[in-house]
């Protein structure tokens, strides 16, 4: 991972009123890797991701994504360039089908540029790529799941519903806020092949996880937050072993 | 013991089968689906035809530009999350706009209500574009707050007419054609909408209100699709401002009166949100009914309050949403 980092982030602040939410994190991340952000509750993880998508505005520091500074822009033009994100609480629209839920993504220059889904050419009626972009992400394409109203399913495919708005603006990125919580272990075995084919089709994915067994499974390298500093960085065994991480974090949670 | 019972809904039958395309296989549910929609279009088109006199008919055209109105409200409100009380804004500024044109360059209405609608909107949409991060109530008192705005400066530096307003507008060459304009606009708006908020692009409105974040996070932006709505909803209003100008041969201050903030509001909560016909119909009971109590001088207002409080006590979700429920489902008790 000689080449220049996909997503650089340099001395990153936010603070809400007094709370200093954010206090100077820095860290990259290089093309097509899984990179783990792990930290106690309010250590600033959900904020960390808001920042860097534009949903909050930092107070000061640099995010570049391909070198070019994205710091200051706001978050439609952020997901318009493929830094995506999915919700920690999922944000379906309720009311609506499973597969048209997939269609404000895909209403989007940036879907309309990138044509149908994996075959290409132009895109066709948004509900047919919509149909084949949630089989890709595990909704049963034969089935009536993807008709269902969203207010109908089950957590494990809302969490889906969250990754697939993100693949259907053709991601560089996505950011995932907790994808695993709230899972059962079987659904969270189901989604970890998932995360994996997501690497393999060449996006970099950041996962925020609480549940730290699961994230180590697919993670090669993981940053620790604890109130709002970066404790450390490196790979999950050293992370583990080091005495202020388990201070900090896991001296409270058996691992 | 009494005996524990609740009221069961179930869609009807034909409501199921006549969802998806299969409709077209029999005439009955074909006629399901077209008989409301024909019996509402057919009832627009003859009511110039059944009304006695002129004022009646005068009334018609008037109910007609309130419901452009209402109907750019209820789009706004209900499937867009915009709360407008714009109104009065849209009609004066459509108004003025006709009237200018009309009177300074002679254009006559068939040119100038079009060019009105369409500046009108543009104007009004640039006007509210920086309130539109605003959300609720606070956008709904900026958006009260430019006919009054408008109004006070026209007076006070006695522009486009100051008080007495810009006479010698020109009218409709005939009554006829004053009506049933107005009526195939509304009829043509009303279909036009419908079938916007389920297109695509009107997922996205409803995306918009339901789901801001999400709509950000999908890379589209909030306020771009705000403002095409708000170019929708003004641009009914504008159309019915520059008409109303044509029909009274007059424009002036009292076109930013707040009767146009309101009454598509009250016809609304009347007529049953989020289903863009009933605004309309609301009006069609509201404006006539207003028109009635005037027999009642000053005390027209104390019964127009009267039947709008009991319509929200006994029938708060609207007309229509109640019709609808009658229509595609059937109630029935069973046992708890």
């Amino acid at each position: 991972m000689s080449s220049e980092p996909i997503l650089q982030v340099r001395n990153l602040h936010k603070a809400f009123g007094g709370l200093q939410a954010l206090k100077d994190v820095s860290f990259d991340v290089h093309q097509g890797e899984i990179f783990g952000i792990i930290g106690p509750n309010g250590s600033g993880k959900t904020t960390l991701i808001n920042c860097i998508t534009g949903f909050i505005r930092m107070d000061s520091g640099k995010v570049s994504f391909r070198g070019k500074d994205i710091s200051r822009q706001p978050p439609h033009k952020i997901a318009a360039m493929g830094v995506t994100r999915t919700f920690q609480i999922m944000r379906p629209y309720y009311t609506l089908p499973a597969y048209k839920n997939l269609i404000v993504p895909l209403f989007s220059s940036r879907a309309r540029k990138a044509g149908g889904w994996r075959g290409g050419g132009r895109l066709g009626a948004r509900d047919t790529v919509s149909i084949d972009i949630l089989e890709e992400i595990g909704f049963e394409r034969d089935s009536l799941v993807p008709y269902k109203l969203a207010s109908t399913l089950p957590t494990g495919y809302l969490k889906r519903l969250e990754i697939a708005r993100c693949l259907a603006l053709r991601p560089e990125i996505i950011l995932c806020d907790e994808v695993f919580s709230g899972l059962s272990m079987s659904e969270i075995a189901s989604i970890i092949p998932l995360i994996e084919r997501l690497q393999m089709d060449g996006i970099t994915l950041i996962m925020i996880e609480h549940r730290l067994r699961e994230l180590f499974r697919v993670t090669k390298r993981v940053m620790v937050l604890n109130f709002g500093e970066k404790l450390l960085e490196g790979i999950p065994e050293e992370v583990m072993a080091d005495d202020e991480v388990k201070k900090a974090y896991l001296g409270s949670e058996e691992v | 013991m009494i005996e524990e019972r609740r009221k069961e809904r179930l869609d009807r039958g034909i409501k199921v089968r006549s969802e998806g395309i299969y409709a077209i296989s029999s005439w009955e549910e074909m006629a399901y689906l077209l008989l409301p929609r024909l019996f509402l279009i057919s009832g627009m088109l003859a009511l110039p035809l059944v009304m006695p006199g002129l004022y009646w008919q005068r009334v018609i055209s008037i109910v007609g530009i309130y419901s452009l109105l209402a109907l750019g409200f209820d789009f706004l409100a209900n499937f867009v999350g915009l709360v407008s009380l714009g109104g009065a804004f849209f009609i004066g500024t459509g108004g003025y706009i006709a009237a200018i044109l009309n009177t300074s360059f002679g254009l006559p209405p068939v040119v100038t209500i079009p060019v009105a609608t369409i500046v009108g909107a543009g104007t009004c949409t640039l006007l509210l574009y920086p309130c539109l991060p605003l959300r609720g109530v606070y956008f709904a008192i900026v958006t009260l707050m430019y006919p009054l705005v408008f109004a006070r400066i026209i007076e006070a530096l006695n522009i486009l007419g100051g008080t007495d307003g810009i006479v010698g507008v020109a009218s409709f060459p005939n009554r006829w054609i004053e009506q049933y304009c107005i009526l195939i606009t509304v009829i043509i708006s009303l279909f036009g909408l419908r079938r916007l908020v389920n297109e695509d692009i009107g997922l996205v409105f409803r995306g918009v209100k339901d789901n801001d974040q999400a709509v950000k996070a999908s890379a589209l932006s909030i306020n771009l699709y705000k403002s095409i709505t708000v170019f929708i909803a003004s641009a009914l209003g504008c159309l019915g401002g520059a008409y109303l100008v044509h029909i009274y041969m007059w424009s002036g201050i009292s076109q930013f009166a707040l009767d146009f903030s309101i009454i598509p509001i009250a016809a609304t909560v009347i007529g049953g949100g989020g289903t863009l016909v009933g605004p309309i119909l609301g009006c069609f009971i509201l404006v006539p009914i207003s028109e009635l109590l005037r027999a009642f001088g000053t005390l027209r207002i104390v019964f127009y309050s009267l039947i709008l409080v009991a319509f929200i006590v006994f029938r708060s979700e609207g007309i229509v949403v109640y019709a609808q429920r009658r229509y595609h489902q059937f109630e029935r008790w069973v046992r708890v």
